[in-house]
């Protein structure tokens, strides 16, 4: 039973490895993957049914006992996580081929979205510290590749802004791995809850734990360090932003989430505090961002920046129900954002350009009423309109916020969610609704030399996407993702019951310490 | 480069270098050496061929493609950690077995041998991959 918890990761290994051998055949290669990542969101849906059933579920790689070896732990939490990265994985890879052109899938793109699923997964299920580290490096240097592969001028800006920023916070984390080690001298997570929580130099712990702070504070894009989140997810192919959308950032999340419930817990008036702040100025500045934004996925992109606040405001709140807010909202979010940027490349093949500015070749909503309708469910879902997913979300944390009588922040929380909504409805009019006579920021007449001013003003398009009317899988996928959005917020219920129950084991760490170390730590 | 000397001391020095590479990747598991270690040093002994004679001759020796070469390497290395999961026992368990030797005592071999090797052939060929990429004139892509 305990080789459920490996089974997320080794699944994409193997198919990376696969695809590997099969390097001649990208038929082969897509197959492969395809399977393996539903194969994939299976075994991590069987792993959260029997993790929710039956409690926390742990393995010693190489039956090196804890805390000397390399354990996986799944908990609730890090079971959703792998349920939501499979998800994201099968609908990335069946849009790939409508979304990266062949020149770029010879370049390795199959196995390493399949390296990239494995270093989430392994980064979700790993209860180890250095390990951890070890997984982040995984998916890190998958994603390098993933977003210069192409080489186009923009995608290698975007990129050398995402590498150097993402190389920060990896030192950052190694050092303080290396002063955790050194403090408490080990490194397996639930033996390091424990030490911790006996430790004399409270002083130390701290700083450390401000450390670890900074470091997945950078790479889930809060606030300051997030600008190299809007500067590059904009330039590689439409599939690829939308898992990096997805998944990545979120694991930054997790990890914060992880540390900052599991193990860092001995002065939360202080750290959690720091985080407050740090929540509240993420979700202005990236929705303020986002408002002066005119290109589908940067406006896009600077909501994630802002969305993140969501998440670390329910984890710095620190009370069950804000935890579960925090753990309904990522749920939420991986599913809504890469709908959207999914959708994003659905109207880039329409309209034929994904700026705001420019009209494009056709009104999407003459041609298309399907894809309004789905970027509809998932725009206003992202900006919180009940009945959809979104709402639960917001409603939960604004409550936990009152509860917790955190009125600015939830204040904070209330403006930036309008905020939203009028990015989306930005979006919305100029991308969906406009018909491509009419010029940019009226509704009726003006002059065309306006519209060449605009253009000519905007930075270079990405041409990393591929032309010609849209496929049925590109449909099938954006709508897919929909429904589930829907179906998250009709079964808002039983979702939070679960966010619920994720909330209440993190808060409390002795199950997962008995579940790695035994009865008798 | 077209040096009479490098080409005819190369001739000598590849086959020992790839034999040293062996050694190296043969007593990691006790002393300094391992997959990685060995498979960089065979990845050199190429490279000095390929500066030698010339990458597209370089490739020629090695007969294997060097992309089915990691693919392979990796699906070793994967394969040493489910093999102690036939007998029950977790991934990546050490499992050993004696190889009976003509002369001496019985040689002990395990999976973490297979998974060095699996390193070895993912060091060598991704080493190899960009030494050589490097080395052959640049081909008009589009």
């Amino acid at each position: 039973m305990s080789l459920l918890v490996l089974l997320p990761v080794l699944i994409p290994l193997c198919v990376a490895a696969l695809s590997m051998v099969a390097w001649r055949s990208l038929v082969l290669q897509r197959v492969l993957g395809t399977l393996g990542s539903v194969a994939l969101l299976v075994s991590a849906v069987a792993l959260l049914l029997h993790v929710d059933r039956e409690g926390i579920l742990a393995l010693q790689m190489g039956s090196w006992p804890a805390p000397f070896g390399i354990t996986f732990v799944a908990d609730r939490m890090g079971a959703i996580m792998t349920v939501l990265a499979g998800a994201t994985g099968v609908a990335t890879f069946l849009y790939s081929p409508a979304s990266v052109d062949e020149r770029r899938q010879r370049l390795f793109y199959y196995p390493l979205l399949s390296v990239l699923l494995a270093g989430v997964c392994g980064a979700f299920l790993t209860g180890d510290i250095f390990n951890l580290y070890v997984w982040f490096e995984v998916l890190l240097m998958s994603s390098f590749v993933l977003l210069a592969l192409g080489g186009e001028r923009p995608q290698l800006e975007g990129a050398i802004k995402y590498v150097t920023l993402n190389l920060i916070s990896s030192v950052l984390f190694l050092i303080a791995v290396g002063i955790l080690y050194g403090a408490v001298g080990t490194l397996n997570m639930a033996d390091l809850a424990l030490k911790v929580a006996q430790a004399e130099d409270k002083g130390v712990i701290t700083a450390v734990s401000v450390l670890f702070m900074a470091a997945f504070g950078i790479k889930s894009a809060a606030f300051p360090l997030f600008f190299w989140l809007p500067s590059s997810y904009h330039t590689p192919p439409f599939a690829v932003s939308a898992i990096f959308a997805g998944l990545l950032t979120k694991v930054g999340v997790y990890a914060l989430i992880r540390v900052f419930t599991t193990i860092f817990t001995q002065d939360t008036a202080y750290t959690h505090t720091i985080l407050l702040i740090g929540a509240g100025l993420t979700m202005v500045t990236g929705v303020l961002g986002a408002a002066a934004q005119f290109e589908f996925r940067r406006v896009l992109s600077f909501h994630i920046v802002s969305q993140i606040g969501y998440m670390i405001m329910g984890l710095a709140l620190y009370t069950p129900l804000a935890l579960a807010g925090a753990v309904f909202y990522i749920m939420h979010h991986i599913i809504v954002k890469a709908n959207l940027f999914f959708i994003a490349g659905l109207a880039h093949r329409i309209r034929g350009t994904s700026s705001l500015k420019r009209a494009g070749a056709v009104s999407v909503y003459r041609v298309s009423p399907l894809t309004c309708i789905i970027f509809l469910v998932a725009a206003m879902s992202l900006a919180g309109l009940p009945p959809l997913s979104g709402f639960f979300a917001k409603l939960i944390l604004v409550r936990a916020g009152l509860e917790a009588e955190s009125y600015t922040i939830v204040g904070v929380a209330i403006v930036v969610g309008l905020l939203t909504l009028f990015s989306m409805t930005k979006i919305w009019a100029e991308a969906f609704w406009k018909s491509p006579g009419e010029a940019p920021g009226e509704s009726t007449g003006g002059e065309p030399a306006g519209r060449e001013h605009a253009e000519r003003t905007e930075e270079p398009e990405c041409d990393s996407a591929l032309a010609g009317p849209p496929t049925a899988m590109m449909y099938a996928v954006c709508g897919g993702l929909a429904v589930v959005t829907v179906l998250v917020g009709v079964f808002a219920g039983p979702v939070f019951g679960l966010a619920e129950r994720t909330a209440a084991e993190l808060l409390n760490n002795g199950a997962y310490i008995r579940a790695v170390l035994g009865e008798n730590p | 480069m077209n040096s009479i000397i490098l080409r005819t001391a190369t001739r000598f020095t590849l086959p020992l270098l790839l034999l040293f590479a062996i050694v190296v990747l043969l007593q990691g598991h006790n002393k300094p050496g391992g997959g990685f270690i060995g498979g960089l040093i065979a990845a050199a002994a190429f490279s000095l061929h390929a500066l030698a004679f010339d990458p597209a001759e370089t490739r020629r020796v090695i007969r294997i493609d060097l992309r089915t070469l990691i693919g392979a390497g990796l699906v070793t290395a994967l394969v040493s950690g489910f093999i102690p999961m036939v007998q029950g026992k977790t991934f990546m368990t050490g499992v050993w077995t004696k190889v009976p030797v003509a002369m001496g005592e019985p040689l002990k071999v395990g999976t973490p041998l297979l998974f060095d090797l699996g390193v070895f052939m993912v060091v060598v060929g991704i080493t190899l991959l960009m030494v050589l990429t490097l080395l052959e004139p640049e081909e008009k892509t589009d």
